[in-house]
């Protein structure tokens, strides 16, 4: 029952895991060049376990940054995972003893593997999304410890590899848009964040996409659940 | 303070304010979920993921060779596969794989 769990946890995984190795050892490679070796590469990875903000990370460190700036910009690049948690606390609600571990886990990836809500109908839906977690945690911290120790010895190029994120969200988008009844909340997420990609730029665009597509939301609530009564 | 000393202190403010953003909804709205965070929480997962494909595609530039071609086309790719045959692992692989191959192309 367990290995079965396992085995299913690990394949609902593999899409992240040949991003999360290729990012990893990207990252890896750039914190060694800035003159950090790899237990620096393991404590970010295992600590902070955030994708994006590790990259900017390396600036700021190697920049010599204020404790103060380091962290305003964490909470700029990472303020989406506020979204994350609120749409999950109603399934993690009874979670237990895993929820720390779920909610500690909740990154890009791991969220658009989950958000859905599927799970397999035999398995324990609170341990298979452990396990998933768990899976990712791991592809990252060895990918970023990879990256520092042998990242430059690479022989092939791999260069774009790392479009394996992009196709992950747009594969998960796809899904989400077959299964949704409503199309509304996905056109809303799209067509806020491109209209704040015009207006603000691709450095500043994340937070006022939030606020948007918030604020839709919030105007269509009546509607869509006028939708799902009728 | 010495250099890694200054770098360690930066490192634990990043992950505290990483895990602050993580655990705060759940935090705050320990005891009961209001209807509107419940509402958000069925809706939000949608227009998020959409926001992360527009977050990964920002940097493309439209107006200069070769024109986001290479990730349009491949997340075009993507999302047609994913329709067709419904597995995230072969279209996440063909369309990594279309993109690797028209950046060396285009």
């Amino acid at each position: 029952m367990l290995r079965r769990t396992i085995r299913q946890a690990f394949v609902k995984s593999l899409p992240v895991m040949a991003g999360y190795l290729v990012l990893g050892i990207g990252f890896g490679i750039l914190l060694r060049n800035a003159g950090y070796g790899v237990l620096w590469a393991f404590a970010m990875a295992a600590a902070m376990y955030a994708g994006s903000m590790q990259y900017v990370g390396i600036g700021l460190i190697a920049g010599g940054a204020s404790v103060l700036m380091t962290a305003l910009t964490t909470f700029m690049v990472n303020a989406r995972h506020l979204f994350y948690s609120i749409s999950m606390i109603d399934r993690y609600r009874d979670a237990g003893r895993l929820k720390p571990c779920l909610i500690f886990g909740l990154t890009d990836e791991t969220y658009s593997l989950l958000c859905d809500g599927q799970t397999p109908p035999d398995a324990d839906p609170n341990l298979f999304r452990f396990l998933v977690t768990l899976f990712n945690h791991c592809y990252w911290i060895a990918g970023c410890v990879a990256g520092s120790l042998i990242g430059t010895l690479l022989p092939f190029s791999s260069a774009g590899i790392e479009f394996s994120m992009t196709t992950l969200f747009v594969a998960s988008f796809t899904e989400q848009w077959i299964t949704a009844g409503d199309h509304l909340p996905a056109l809303t997420g799209l067509g806020s964040s491109l209209l704040c990609l015009l207006i603000f730029g691709p450095e500043r665009f994340l937070i006022p996409s939030m606020l948007l597509i918030t604020g839709v939301l919030s105007i269509l609530r009546g509607r869509m659940e006028r939708r799902k009564a009728a | 303070m010495t250099d890694s000393g200054r770098a360690a202190v930066l490192v634990a403010v990043m992950a505290a304010v990483t895990i602050l953003l993580r655990f705060l909804p759940f935090l705050i709205f320990r005891r009961r979920t209001p209807a509107f965070v419940s509402y958000l929480g069925k809706v939000l997962p949608a227009a998020i993921i959409g926001m992360l494909v527009v977050y990964c595609l920002k940097d493309e530039n439209l107006l200069a060779r070769p024109y986001g071609l290479p990730a349009l086309i491949a997340a075009a790719c993507t999302a047609a596969l994913q329709r067709w045959k419904r597995s995230s692992l072969l279209s996440i692989l063909a369309g990594t794989g279309a993109y690797m191959l028209l950046i060396r192309l285009l």
